[in-house]
């Protein structure tokens, strides 16, 4: 075993920790037992094909259009999976999908325009990677706080168009405050970190042997990244959404409340 | 007039409202009264027939310029967050405080109210900010749906003296109620409406004898 592989054996023995958790659920009565081994099992496995296939894209002597074929794949099924996470949201497929590519297109070229990566496929794979995974989460929250706020508010939003104000104008505040609730976690977490939590990418390379100052550096260009991912991402959902909401001739389309 | 799942809502339904006029439309709940209002500024589209604004087919006009001539007053006062003065400025932004004030004196308030946070007013308070919201934007016809019936009497009375102020100032009145002694009251002409339909005249007849035997009268 070294620092940057911890070997089969590593891998079992982690799994203790899986153990111990299916013992507090049953002595507890929780019955979460089968769930936590179900999750585990299925983490395993998942991620282990994930790293099969990452070990092709990720070799140095592929080409880099393998990494950009990965990304395209992780866009669609984002944007599957934002519509299975917020199903009453109309038109959140494309929307969630649009969100993640335009969060890709900008954070990419940052990136590699800038040059603070090179271009290559085991910087591309999982930079994208992380920016949709961090975006992810805030596109359903903003989605379902928006069509949440418009369904219990319609009466206020009606009572706005009613006076002559054009959809942009009516939702405007809504959508603001949609847009707050969504961007506040990822603010207070950016602010959180290193007093609160280590995050993942930097623990990850201090594992690995580099340097913590380098790892430092490195975590906050992507913390930097992250935060102005989810903040495009949002706002990309946020608009084209409440576009959705709204008939051509300004009115208010029917809404289904969202179920927690 | 259908609803997205294809029940018929309104048919056959055919209403004229005049300057210096109050239409009250009445009927019981459920009979399309609010859907027939809510067709007359575009915040619905008839699935059939048209609604027409001094000759000019609305679907034809620009509904947000429409929504400015046509103003709309619901049944639960709608403030929005902020102070009275916030409230008159989403109606119009470049007002000043002449005539922010003046609109309020017109409905019976006084200039201390711009200051006032909308959601400490009463609910007559409330709904007199709300018309004078609508007023802000200079409408020709005013469309009231219920605005009294979350109101106490006192309020209700209140909201109907203004609408007969504004009637003879000049505006046309569409008022929709299931308060029959109100309708009485208030209109200058009466439509019933039951079950989507214009109640012919023995059965708007027959409804309003009803609706005073079991006692459907102000308190």
């Amino acid at each position: 075993m070294s620092a940057t592989s911890i070997g089969w054996a590593g891998l079992a023995a982690s799994f203790v920790l899986v153990l111990v958790a299916v013992a507090l659920s049953g002595w507890q009565r929780l019955h979460l037992s089968r769930s936590i081994l179900w999750a585990s099992a299925r983490a395993a496995v998942q991620l282990l094909l994930v790293g099969w296939a990452l070990r092709l894209v990720l070799d140095p002597d592929a080409s880099v259009a393998w990494a950009w074929l990965w990304v395209v794949v992780m866009i669609t099924f984002s944007g599957i999976t934002i519509r299975n996470r917020a199903p009453e949201v109309p038109g959140i497929l494309w929307l969630g999908t649009l969100s993640m590519f335009t969060v890709i297109a900008v954070s990419l070229s940052v990136i590699f325009g800038f040059g603070i990566f090179p271009i290559e496929g085991r910087t591309v794979v999982p930079l994208a990677g992380m920016m949709i995974g961090n975006s992810m989460t805030s596109c359903v929250l903003v989605g379902r706080r928006i069509v949440g706020e418009f369904s219990d508010k319609r009466a206020e939003v009606e009572s706005r168009l009613a006076l002559g104000l054009s959809w942009q104008n009516a939702s405007r505040p809504y959508v603001r405050s949609a847009l707050v609730t969504a961007l506040v976690p990822q603010i207070e977490s950016t602010k959180a970190v290193g007093l609160v939590f280590l995050p993942g990418a930097m623990t990850g390379l201090i594992l690995a042997g580099v340097d913590a100052v380098d790892a430092v550096s490195i975590q906050l260009a992507i913390m930097y990244l992250i935060l102005g991912s989810v903040t495009t991402s949002v706002t990309v959902m946020a608009l084209g959404l409440s576009r959705q909401l709204f008939t051509r001739d300004h009115r208010l389309k029917r809404l289904s409340r969202p179920s927690h | 007039m259908t609803s997205d799942d294809g029940v018929e809502l309104l048919h056959s339904v055919s209403a004229h409202v005049h300057s210096r006029d109050i239409l009250v439309i009445a009927g019981p709940s459920g009979a399309g009264k609010s859907t027939l209002l809510r067709l007359g500024n575009r915040l619905d589209v008839p699935s059939a027939g048209q609604v027409f604004l001094a000759g000019t087919d609305i679907a034809t006009l620009d509904p947000l310029w429409l929504r400015r001539r046509v103003g709309m007053v619901f049944q639960k006062p709608s403030i929005f967050p902020g102070t009275v003065r916030d409230n008159l400025l989403v109606a119009a932004p470049d007002a000043d405080e002449i005539r922010m004030t003046s609109v309020l004196v017109r409905v019976g308030l006084v200039a201390t109210f711009l200051d006032r946070i909308g959601d400490d007013l009463s609910g007559g308070e409330m709904q007199r900010v709300c018309i004078a919201r609508a007023l802000l934007t200079d409408p020709e016809v005013l469309l009231m749906d219920e605005p009294t019936s979350a109101l106490d009497p006192g309020s209700r009375r209140g909201i109907e003296f203004l609408a007969r102020e504004l009637a003879d100032e000049g505006l046309g009145i569409l008022w929709v109620t299931h308060d029959l002694a109100q309708a009485r009251r208030l209109a200058d002409r009466t439509l019933v409406l039951v079950d989507g339909r214009l109640a012919t005249d023995s059965v708007a007849r027959a409804y309003l004898d009803d609706a005073a035997d079991s006692g459907e009268t102000e308190q």
